[in-house]
């Protein structure tokens, strides 16, 4: 089909608004310079710095360990609600694991402050967490509806028919056959659990940081290049994590 | 779309009869196609469905009752009972009614997200136009990498922008020496209501290219081809065929860009002046700064009516039609 310069030019420059931000803070983070003005010259000064800090080193490690429980237990979780929405026509729980995707983060972020405070459920990581897993059953559980959606009914049938119990057919069989999914689920948790910053905002209290409400107040305060240094590395880990989940579930990343 | 067999599948036949509760496979699986309904439906789908009552479901009602209580007096909540009797009142309900100014503000964030969405829409277009149309090899690639940004961290991409917004940044200079000459005040371009905007278009774009390139993905060619042989050009060609049958992914972006812009409060926070006040600042300041939570808990029940209200709009108006 014929396309026409002007698609192009636009599709381009629409490129070009999506990724130059991010390469001027990736720049930015090596230069040797306060002001994020103008190139000076090569430093891994804020490199340096940042892992001389302890406080964003204590963000970091909170971060890690919230995603990792938070993307282990969505997982699990989100792999049942994908199941159970796939095979058992269910009008709550569709509503229940997509809701929270659909409204506006903030009115998940205030609930759940109201609840965690009414129920004097101290702030904190574990608050943090119980929250993180709420909001991304639901990822998973599309990505790995829609795997479901798309396989061979007839493998798990066969089991039943052999004499496979329920929870064999599921082990054996389905699981085996859903697990990339599975997989990309766990690194879209992972990354959107290290990247949230709006939940915990609302979740976390006074005395509990993660990296993006370290990111938050330092941007709040003034503009530094150390800033620009952990954004490069967070963006450089969530990269990792997507392009593996993308090769694992293609489409998977679509969903949301 | 492919047939789903829910119980047990019969190739090529659809089935009728699974509406009325009688699977047309029951009988190919005698043997546990009952029992499976039971026991096995409740441990698959009792844990999340558990877990997103207690951290899902009850927060939400607990914000619709905390929405009818007074005030603490300390801030936060009143105690629900008192002197045997329930605490409840109208109050909050009553002074978003009676104070325009935050009718205003919620207007202010409805104008702010369509700005949003109508910008989002006309980038999204072409970007999502080139990729359908690119050889199918190419076409993962690059929705990948339309998809990225938007998975890297929220804050980083508004701070990128305060960067070339900031008043040492080139561009800030560069308007500055175009301005200054003809004798206008400097401009600053951070903290204004055009970093705001900028800021919520940058954020939610992708949102928009996702189900654009959906929907463009599944034209058919010959439709502009036949079109062609029949005189049009390219612009009659896109605006008589191609336009009005992606308006089902144009109807799906738009809610999907335009509810969470409207409930946004960091992009405001961040790049925006003093009057960039939308309702999740507003929001914010109840629960966290001024902490009338019977205040907050109305204006996020507002917000989330509004949010409801459109995704369903949207649902209802991009539904599929035979006739289409």
């Amino acid at each position: 089909m014929k396309r026409s310069w002007a698609l192009y030019a636009a599709a381009v420059a629409g490129y070009l608004f999506l990724y130059v931000p991010l390469v001027i803070v990736v720049v930015y983070s090596f230069n040797d310079s306060r002001l994020n003005a103008e190139w000076v010259g090569f430093t891994f000064d804020w490199y340096r710095r940042l892992f001389a800090n302890d406080e964003m080193i204590q963000a970091a490690v909170n971060s890690l360990a919230i995603a990792a429980v938070a993307s282990l237990v969505s997982t699990v979780l989100g792999t049942m609600a994908g199941f159970a929405m796939h095979r058992y026509r269910s009008r709550l729980l569709p509503v229940l694991v997509l809701t929270p995707i659909a409204i506006p983060e903030i009115l998940m972020g205030v609930s759940l402050l109201l609840f965690f405070v009414l129920l004097n459920f101290t702030l904190g990581i574990v608050s943090v967490t119980l929250a993180h897993i709420a909001f991304c059953i639901g990822f998973v559980a599309i990505v790995v509806r829609s795997r479901l959606a798309g396989m061979d009914e007839s493998l798990t049938e066969a089991a039943r028919d052999c004499g496979a119990t329920p929870a064999q057919a599921f082990r054996l069989v389905t699981l085996p056959l859903i697990m990339p999914a599975v997989i990309a689920g766990a690194l879209m948790a992972f990354t959107l659990s290290i990247d949230d910053f709006v939940i915990t905002f609302f979740t976390a209290g006074a005395g509990t940081q993660t990296l993006p409400l370290q990111i938050y107040s330092m941007i709040k305060i003034s503009v530094t290049p150390e800033v620009n240094a952990v954004s490069t590395l967070l963006m450089l880990l969530t990269l990792v994590l997507i392009v593996l989940a993308s090769k694992l579930a293609p489409g998977a990343l679509r969903t949301s | 779309m492919r047939w789903k067999p829910r119980g047990g599948s019969m190739p090529g036949t659809s089935s009728p009869a699974e509406g009325a509760g009688v699977s047309a496979s029951g009988a190919r699986h005698p043997s546990w196609q009952a029992r499976d309904r039971g026991t096995g439906r409740w441990l698959v789908s009792g844990p999340p469905l558990a877990y997103l009552l207690v951290f899902f479901a009850i927060p939400a009602l607990i914000m619709v009752v905390a929405s009818f209580t007074p005030p603490g007096e300390y801030g936060g909540l009143a105690p629900l009972f008192e002197d045997g009797k329930a605490n409840l009142t109208l109050e909050a309900y009553e002074r978003l009614a009676g104070d325009p100014i935050y009718w205003e503000v919620f207007a202010k964030s409805v104008v702010y997200a369509g700005i949003t969405t109508l910008c989002c829409l006309v980038l999204a277009y072409p970007l999502a136009m080139l990729v359908a149309r690119s050889p199918r090899k190419y076409r993962d690639l690059l929705m990948l990498l339309v998809i990225l940004p938007f998975w890297s961290n929220f804050l980083i991409r508004v701070y990128a922008w305060m960067i070339i917004l900031g008043p040492q940044s080139a561009l800030s200079r560069a308007v500055n020496a175009v301005v200054e000459p003809l004798g206008f005040e400097p401009v600053s371009l951070l903290f204004s209501s055009f970093a705001v905007l900028v800021g919520l278009v940058y954020v939610h774009l992708p949102f928009m290219v996702l189900p654009l390139y959906a929907n463009l993905e599944k034209h058919d060619p010959a439709l502009l081809d036949a079109a062609q042989d029949l005189g049009a050009n390219a612009w009659q060609r896109f605006w008589r065929v191609t336009f009005p049958l992606s308006l089902p992914g144009v109807w799906a972006g738009a809610a999907l860009v335009f509810i969470p812009a409207l409930g946004i409060f960091a992009i405001p926070d961040i790049l925006g002046g003093t009057e960039d006040t939308l309702i999740g600042n507003l929001i914010k300041q109840q629960f966290l700064e001024t902490r009338d939570w019977p205040f907050g808990s109305v204006l996020s029940i507002v917000l989330t009516a509004i949010a409801l209200a459109l995704a369903g709009l949207a649902a209802w108006v991009s539904r599929p039609r035979r006739t289409a």
